[in-house]
């Protein structure tokens, strides 16, 4: 085994593996910042160096990578668009994030339904949006703040669509009294989102279109109706990225990859932080990371002065989780043959025929194709209860050279 | 830096703003799809974020490239199976 590179590799450079690179570097650790973006700050801070340039500081990140397995323990092979690499750790970090959950709904595979999330990275990603008509649907706080970045962007933004019931929101918004930056963010978005229809216990039941989607059919209160648009932003929540950890053989949680209190998971020098420990959003990231770098540098007493702020922000994360539940009535939303894999193209009517997730893999292929399950899963732990806790390398599609052979980059 | 990039998506030039991903010149190239599903089903990105694997288009030649992921390089060439 060669010696480690780097003191400290830092897998995903969202907030919570900024804060943990610049924690773990400011106490003297050789850091390694990757990402498989081609740019830092996560899905939050895309395209917004005004948030992520403090934190990375005189940190090279090494973006457009991504994490293809481990060879060994202390070793990660890497795969980027046009080659491979290896590289050496100490300590491991995986800031990994969270993805959206997707359901499937009569039509959800037509080009131009996409996530929330989804759409609002394609927009960053130079999509012009301005004069387009969009719907954003599904559940959580997200949609809000997508709802906003669409009109700023020019787009015209007909709905809100949010699964959760009006009182679940208000009891949330009064649970943020106790939370003072929280409340004046919703204040902040509640106004500027004036004039834009939003409408509670409200979720699409089908999408509609001849080769891209023309319209959407919404349900509320027992009642359908059908309205014309050029993009559904719909996303129902997050859920951790926990594919790596998970191959590292690290222990899960009911909420994400467990973790004890200075962030280290249940394979020893290997730490996570951030969504991938549970969905808390960004203060909670942050301190994470915060608690992890410190950790895995060696400054166990600067990593527990922050469990205060951490135990906090968790609190803030029990009642987003509780206000933004999703319903069982959108368990009804597939219909037989809605397709659930979208690899595979394989209809719900077949996967709920099978015993659990071994099965539909085997006799179905739900869940075999290249995202490996990363956008089935979520739709079938909703809707059937199967979790999948195996993940075997390559932890992605990856290219037969890049399992070929060590090559490391110099420090 | 220059302002713009020109790409080429399916033989057709396209001009996006610098910084772009090729996930955004597909799409401004007007294709319904980026690729065709299993069964022959038109699809376009999902996620966004290179977990969906929806986007994925040939790039300079090499297949399954995760649009939303990889940044307009100029003259680059971009094919849709769609």
């Amino acid at each position: 085994m060669p010696d480690p590179v780097f003191d400290v590799v830092v897998v995903g450079a969202g907030p919570a593996g900024l804060s943990a690179a610049k924690r773990a570097a400011e106490s003297g650790a050789r850091v390694a910042l990757l990402d498989d973006n081609p740019k830092p700050g996560g899905q939050i801070w895309r395209s917004d160096p005004g948030h992520w340039k403090p934190l990375l500081g005189n940190l090279e990140p090494m973006c457009g990578v991504r994490v293809v397995t481990s060879p060994e323990p202390g070793r990660l092979t890497l795969e980027k668009f046009d080659g491979e690499l290896e590289i050496g750790y100490g300590k491991l970090i995986l800031a990994t994030g969270a993805r959206e959950r997707f359901l499937p709904f009569p039509g959800w595979t037509l080009p131009n339904v996409m996530g929330a999330g989804g759409l609002q990275a394609l927009v960053k990603s130079g999509l012009p949006i301005s004069g387009k008509s969009v719907i954003v649907a599904g559940s959580g706080p997200l949609l809000l703040a997508v709802a906003k970045y669409m009109r700023e962007h020019g787009a015209r933004v007909e709905m809100v669509a949010e699964q959760a019931s009006d009182s679940a929101l208000v009891k949330f918004a009064f649970g943020l009294l106790g939370f003072p930056g929280k409340l004046l963010q919703t204040a902040l978005f509640g106004s500027s989102l004036l004039g834009i229809r939003h409408r509670t216990s409200c979720w699409p039941v089908a999408a509609e279109g001849s080769g891209k989607l023309e319209s959407v059919t919404f349900q509320r209160a027992g009642k359908t109706w059908k309205e014309r648009c050029d993009y559904l932003a719909c996303g129902f929540g997050l859920i951790p990225n926990v594919e790596i950890p998970l191959m590292l053989g690290c222990r899960l949680s009911p909420a994400g990859v467990w973790v004890d209190d200075h962030q280290q998971t249940s394979v020893p020098g290997v730490y996570c932080a951030g969504e991938v420990t549970g969905i808390g959003g960004l203060d909670l990231s942050l301190v994470e990371g915060e608690i992890a770098g410190y950790s895995a540098a060696g400054k166990p007493q600067a990593a527990s002065a922050l469990s205060s702020v951490r135990k906090r922000h968790r609190r803030f994360a029990e009642r987003l989780e509780s206000a933004f539940a999703l319903r069982d009535e959108l368990k009804s939303l597939p219909q037989d043959d809605t397709l659930i894999c979208r690899c595979e193209d394989v209809s719900y009517g077949r996967v709920r025929q099978c015993s659990g997730w071994r099965d539909a893999k085997l006799h179905t292929r739900c869940g075999m194709g290249p995202c490996q399950g990363r956008v089935c899963g979520g739709a079938v732990e909703f809707l059937l209860g199967w979790k999948s806790e195996s993940v075997r390398p390559p932890v992605f599609p990856a290219r037969i050279g890049s399992l070929s052979g060590p090559k490391y980059p110099q420090p | 830096m220059p302002d713009t990039i020109r790409v080429s998506v399916n033989g057709t030039p396209i001009t996006v703003p610098a910084g772009a991903m090729v996930s955004a010149a597909v799409a401004v190239a007007g294709a319904n799809g980026f690729r065709k599903s299993v069964t022959g089903q038109p699809r376009g990105p999902l996620c966004g974020m290179g977990i969906c694997f929806e986007c994925r288009v040939t790039i300079n030649g090499r297949p399954h490239c995760r649009s939303c992921q990889i940044p307009c390089e100029a003259g680059m060439e971009v094919r849709t199976d769609a």
